[in-house]
């Protein structure tokens, strides 16, 4: 196999690394010196060779370890996943989407031998092989979206399209920055985002939904988002707020480059064919600090990021009270000399 | 950034259904298989008529699980611009065309107990496909459909056959009506309607449900609108710095996609706003055909939807 899968947690004693190629492939998120929310969508056709975002469904050196962290985390509550019951079709048009993609794009990772609807799928990573009829539920061992999200990175949410609206009505979330599916399932777009900050009256929500609503098949988009984890943790969620929110107190200036994470978010809109429903997969990119500053303009720029973030977005993106202590480790690797434009190293 | 992906075919077959329908079958002329859809999605077919390029939406009518083909119906519209005609007299079988991917802005809601169909003429087109993709899941359908005269009821005998007790059809020149207060107050609870015709059709069902307490997000209708033809006239695009003179058979859309200009749109019927576009100075008229602007906003002179409407005067300038 092509990709070195890393043995690694991301609870406990968290023993997530990040390899050299990781980093150099980080999809770090600012392209400038400064950031304020923008529908920053472009079309998802692609990528640079060996970029986060060259392939439709990114696979990494996380994959398999990833894909335990979700068995743990759905084993102590199981409604991280729901599908409401007009969800099914979606789900198959999930699983066809990610199989089918999978096996084009890594053909030595990931086989799908079709013969009519009778379907083989071979996930070597994984040591799966699983003959199923499709669109038959009753052949799979969990339902169709469950089925595929289990061997899939990154959370996905199933949005129905209805009534010039997105519905949440189906998702597997595990990897969450801080939002639960159980509370949001059923809610609309602009439900789900109330609680997000000034993007409201900047008519950002407006404007995203109508751009959302008309992707159509074969011209899937993405866009990045992001915030700030101590620790390497995928499940920080509402639903375990006790355990991780503590966590954010740990930090010190000596552990703070190990302990605080930049943690990225690649997300992702396929139009999905046969419900007309629409995919969001949202897939977490972890870095610390001390991996981070090794490109000395990500170093510059973060810096400078985190210096001038409005107060209500530091505050809501949950490391207000750490800014700092964060600025005082990122201070020393800006010199002030100016940054080029676009988010690769120089 | 936003319109459709297109798909070379080769038009594998036609068939002539009646005086005024005839019905196309197309295959990928690479031999690939075509992308799954949903029942009530359109492609856009491209016509290379002479100079002109037209686009014009058609629902597809076949199996949303049949990848192998897509089929439609076009029903001859001698008043129209000429797309369907030349649909109807150049297009042969062979013949190598352009379509886009399915686009759905007719979908079924599949929260419905029941899916209740209403169909008018060619109006029919969207729900065979959709009646296909509920027969797979054993979904709960009735459809009520009314046409002129038996004659010009394309797929009346075929449906009746297959599903002779989901089926009724109506004929205006045997006076036979929809009943529609029985029919609407006789439906279980979730039921959805879903409305495709003639405009005085859709009007009237969305009226009549409305009133019986019916709610919006259970109504569902598609009316997608052929641009008509009008006055030729000339336009000014700012942004692109170009005149251009929009034609008596052709829309304001097509005249900016001929210039050169790229400009986003969806369904080209006046329904889905992709192609909205804001007027910066005018003096003279609109003509406003579109489903999409509210009154106020069609009144305000600051909007235009050009592929539906037009304009008569002296001067137009659009932010384009």
């Amino acid at each position: 196999m092509t990709i070195q899968f890393n043995d690694e947690s991301f609870r406990g004693d968290y023993t997530f690394t990040n390899s050299d190629h990781a980093i150099k492939r980080f999809p770090f998120p600012f392209h400038e010196d400064s950031y304020m929310y923008a529908v920053n969508m472009e079309q998802h056709q692609g990528g640079p060779t060996g970029s986060i975002y060259e392939k439709r469904f990114d696979v990494d050196e996380h994959y398999v370890s990833e894909m335990y962290d979700r068995k743990l985390v759905l084993a102590e509550d199981p409604l991280r996943c729901q599908s409401l019951p007009h969800m099914v079709m979606a789900g198959w048009d999930l699983l066809e989407l990610i199989m089918v993609s999978k096996s084009e794009d890594y053909p030595d990772l990931f086989e799908l031998h079709r013969d009519g609807t009778n379907w083989r799928w071979v996930n070597k990573p994984l040591s799966i092989d699983q003959s199923f009829i499709f669109l038959d539920e009753t052949s799979l061992p969990y339902g169709p979206m469950e089925y595929i999200t289990r061997q899939t990175q990154g959370d996905f949410c199933i949005l129905d399209q209805r009534n010039d609206n997105l519905w949440m009505d189906a998702g597997m979330v595990t990897t969450q920055a801080d939002w639960s599916l159980d509370f949001d399932i059923g809610m609309n777009f602009f439900e789900w985002h109330a609680p997000v900050p000034k993007a409201h009256e900047m008519g950002i929500f407006v404007r995203a939904l109508k751009f959302l609503l008309s992707i159509q098949q074969g011209t899937p988009a993405r866009r990045l988002n992001w915030t700030m984890t101590v620790n390497p943790l995928l499940d920080t969620s509402p639903e375990n707020y006790h355990k991780w929110g503590v966590q954010k107190r740990t930090l010190t200036p000596e552990n703070i480059g190990q302990k605080q994470y930049l943690r990225v978010e690649l997300q992702t809109f396929f139009r999905l064919p046969r419900s007309n429903a629409l995919v969001f997969p949202i897939r977490c990119y972890l870095i610390n600090l001390e991996d981070l500053v090794s490109v000395p303009k990500w170093a510059r720029r973060l810096h400078r990021v985190i210096r001038d973030l409005p107060i209500e977005l530091a505050t809501y993106k949950g490391f207000i009270d750490n800014r700092p202590m964060i600025l005082d480790y990122l201070a020393p690797f800006d010199d002030g000399q100016p940054t080029s434009d676009g988010v690769w190293p120089d | 950034m936003i319109g459709s992906t297109k798909i070379n075919v080769i038009v594998s077959q036609i068939k002539v259904l009646n005086d005024l329908v005839t019905c196309f079958e197309f295959k990928t002329t690479n031999g690939d298989l075509l992308p799954t859809f949903s029942g009530g999605a359109h492609t856009i077919v491209e016509m290379q008529d002479g100079v002109v390029l037209r686009l014009n939406p058609y629902s597809i009518m076949s199996d949303p699980f049949d990848q192998t083909r897509y089929t439609i119906s076009v029903r001859r519209d001698d008043q129209g611009r000429g797309g369907s005609l030349f649909m109807h007299t150049k297009v042969k079988v062979g013949d190598e065309m352009v379509i886009s991917y399915p686009v759905n802005l007719f979908s079924l809601d599949l929260r419905a107990r029941k899916h209740l169909f209403i169909a008018g003429g060619i109006g029919i087109t969207p729900f065979l496909a959709q009646i296909k993709q509920l027969e797979r899941s054993n979904g709960y359908w009735e459809l009520h459909y009314s046409t002129r005269r038996p004659a010009l009821g394309t797929f009346v005998e075929e449906l009746l056959e297959k599903y002779p007790h989901k089926v009724s059809p109506y004929y205006d020149e045997a006076d036979q009506r929809i009943e529609l207060t029985s029919l609407l107050s006789g439906q279980p609870l979730g039921t959805h309607i879903y409305i495709c015709g003639p405009k005085g059709m859709i009007d009237w069902v969305r009226q009549e449900a409305t009133d019986f307490g019916w709610p919006d997000e259970a109504i569902h209708f598609e009316e997608f609108l052929a641009p008509i033809p009008g006055k030729p006239f000339q336009a000014k695009l700012e942004i692109s710095d170009k005149v251009i003179n929009v034609g008596e058979l052709q829309s304001l859309l097509e005249a900016v996609e001929l210039a050169g200009v790229k400009a986003p749109y969806l369904c080209r019927g006046g329904a889905c706003g992709q192609c909205e576009t804001s007027v910066i100075e005018y003096d003279g008229k609109f003509i406003h055909r579109d489903h999409w602007l509210t009154d106020d906003e069609k009144a305000s002179g600051l909007k235009i939807m050009p592929c539906v409407s037009r304009f008569e005067g002296k001067k137009l300038v659009l932010d384009r």
